[in-house]
């Protein structure tokens, strides 16, 4: 019985999980366009770079991306592929679960679906979010997502920034950045490569939309002639009916 | 050619049912617009039984597998995305054509007799669908898939006595779990689409028995030429054959134009939710059905009053039950004199509309939050509560209003 009260709370009252959802944020936009190439390109070598120390992306292979993405054999073992020794293996991760629980408290999440299920605005969002937080046990922390487990893995190319919040009515409200030491890449240098990135993970969560909108084009298009095929044949058959 | 047909014909009455419900079954010629849907209805169950057999080859039911093995589907088998969203998209328009097809019902009066049976078998056919779309909905193994299988489960528990015993007989274990999984598998690609061709099968059989009805609600069958045809009849074959291929090319299109622009459709088609793996342990900020259950989610909901013999759960149990079973008392509910809506009065004309209106805002208030204000005015709690006696109301005061509704006489032949 307690079990399927505890259910019918979160039914009845789901405003008690909005509240912790955090989903009403405002998320900057970003612009996505899978035909550019060199963009994925840049995105996936910062993924494999970044990311993928830690995160898998386990349902896709390192061969499918290669070949979708315009990367040679030779590019990509020299590369992009640093945790498997063939290129049609999947994307794992080598660190392991005990490993991970040891050192961040979780296990970092896959980030194969992560566009899908959590958008690339909010990707895009997140990775511009982090600022220097001393009393948090990696010394970062994230506006999007407070107090989260991971570190500023870019950090090198954004540089350290603290937050000030101000109390107004009682709530503990951002109140502007603070820069601290530059990073390597300007602060529209560092966009675009979060740009790329998000990029490249809308991929990650959907190599089919790299196909599908090409063809459904010419489906709409013999789709069409079609119609109009199949509505000159009704009228045909039908002149005779009154 | 023509002996082998005689062969056949002498073992197997291949010319005969041709003939009877085909080339000499006599359609109404007045069908409009609302008359595709049901021809629409059974091709998108022939391609959910198509496509779900290609996604049945690489699936596996097994919770540590499952969701691994649809991003397989969808990453690694030749043209599996396109069948996983013709699939996913096909249970959305499946929906989408019954809705249309039940309301073209109600608009024309076609559950009146005597077609009782026919819709009666329709009603069952909807129950099993919404049962189908249940089940396969857990299959993905995403979190929205958990928690609403988990949800929708435990509303059987709020039947007294037996409803704890009772949910956990349908899950087979205390939770969802893999022995869940593997059971919606089973029913879920064996048990309902048998059932979904058998019950069919039948409605189309009780179809052909008495004739179709027609936006005029008249018996065609009443005038006959000298050689019993109808007047206002035109066989099936080739006229409604080439017509109802317009309308499928024209609603595949639309279909298409879903699959493969926006095959999540806003959330709609496909929830964000259900891309992260189920997780026992993190509750989807919202747990809601898919839009073609959310009419009744929001009756379920709305009945939020604790002081209710029993608690409010069972109560909102039992409305959601309730608003389901009470399309089946429809051909006795109404008491109408005519069956189409272009000789009713405005008493059914504005009920009616009103029903429409009333069904597709409870299903979109079941998407929301009861506690905000998507529409205006009231919040979202009071707007299904107000619809909630609404919908009641419709079918409770049916034999009143359509029996004081004043229509018009209807005419001899069809119109048009």
């Amino acid at each position: 019985m307690k079990k399927t009260l505890i259910t019918l709370v979160l039914v009845l009252a789901p405003v008690l999980a909005t509240a912790s959802g955090g989903s009403n944020e405002a998320l900057d936009a970003v612009h996505i366009d899978l035909s550019d190439k060199s963009s994925l390109q840049r995105g996936a070598r910062t993924f494999v770079n970044y990311c993928l120390s830690c995160h898998s992306a386990a349902y896709m292979r390192y061969e499918r991306m290669a070949a979708d993405l315009d990367i040679n054999e030779q590019l990509l073992r020299d590369n992009l592929m640093f945790a498997a020794s063939k290129p049609g293996e999947l994307m794992t991760v080598t660190m392991s679960e005990e490993g991970a629980k040891k050192w961040f408290g979780v296990v970092p999440p896959d980030l194969s679906l992560t566009a899908r299920s959590r958008g690339p605005d909010w990707i895009y969002t997140y990775l511009r979010s982090f600022y220097r937080d001393e009393s948090s046990a990696t010394g970062w922390n994230n506006l999007l997502f407070p107090n989260v487990a991971m570190p500023h893995v870019l950090y090198r190319w954004q540089g350290s920034r603290e937050a000030h919040f101000e109390d107004h009515d009682g709530a503990h409200q951002f109140a502007g950045f603070e820069e601290g030491a530059p990073g390597e890449l300007s602060p529209g240098e560092y966009d675009a490569a979060v740009r790329d990135l998000t990029n490249f993970m809308v991929y990650l969560a959907e190599p089919a939309k790299m196909v599908r909108y090409k063809i459904g084009f010419w489906v709409m298009v013999f789709m069409g002639i079609f119609t109009l095929l199949a509505y000159a044949l009704k009228r045909e058959y039908w002149r005779d009916v009154h | 050619m023509a002996k082998l047909m005689d062969w056949i014909d002498d073992r197997f009455p291949a010319t005969k049912v041709w003939q009877e419900h085909m080339a000499q079954y006599y359609a109404p010629k007045n069908f409009n617009f609302w008359y595709y849907f049901g021809s629409l209805a059974l091709l998108v169950l022939v391609m959910q039984i198509a496509t779900g057999i290609v996604l049945t080859m690489h699936y596996k039911p097994d919770v540590s597998l499952a969701f691994a093995s649809v991003e397989y589907t969808m990453r690694d088998v030749p043209a599996g995305w396109f069948m996983r969203y013709l699939h996913s998209v096909g249970a959305s328009m499946f929906f989408i054509t019954v809705y249309l097809h039940m309301f073209r019902a109600m608009l024309y009066g076609s559950y009146k007799g005597p077609r009782e049976l026919i819709w009666l078998l329709g009603m069952v056919i909807y129950i099993a669908l919404m049962a189908e779309a249940f089940f396969g909905y857990l299959l993905p193994w995403g979190n929205m898939s958990y928690w609403g299988a988990q949800v929708i489960i435990s509303l059987f528990g709020a039947i007294p006595w037996i409803g704890e015993g009772l949910a956990e007989w349908i899950r087979g274990d205390f939770v969802v779990s893999d022995a869940t999984l593997n059971r919606f598998f089973a029913f879920h690609v064996i048990l309902l689409p048998l059932l979904l061709a058998m019950l069919v099968y039948l409605h189309i059989v009780a179809l052909h028995k008495v004739g179709s009805n027609n936006p005029d609600g008249i018996e065609i069958k009443k005038q006959k030429d000298a050689e019993g045809r109808p007047l206002d009849g035109i066989p099936f074959h080739p006229y409604y054959t080439v017509k109802d291929l317009f309308g499928v090319s024209v609603f595949m299109a639309l279909f298409l134009a879903i699959v493969f622009f926006a095959p999540e459709l806003d959330g709609w088609f496909l929830e964000k939710d259900n891309f992260q793996p189920a997780d026992i342990l993190q509750t989807p900020p919202e747990i809601v059905p898919l839009w073609y259950l959310t009419p009744y989610y929001s009756i379920l909901r709305a009945v939020t009053f604790e002081w209710l013999p029993g608690g409010a759960k069972l109560w909102g149990v039992m409305a959601m039950g309730l608003a389901i079973v009470l399309f089946f008392f429809l051909p006795w509910l109404d008491r109408s004199r005519v069956r189409s809506i272009r000789y009713r009065g405005w008493m059914y004309k504005t009920m009616l509309m009103l029903f429409a209106v009333n069904f597709v805002m409870l299903g979109y208030l079941g998407t929301k939050n009861p506690g905000h204000v998507d529409l205006i005015w009231f919040k979202n709690l009071v707007w299904a509560q107000i619809g909630l006696v609404f919908y009641f109301a419709f079918f409770l005061l049916m034999p009143i209003y359509t029996k004081l509704d004043r229509t018009k006489p209807e005419p001899d032949r069809v119109t048009g």
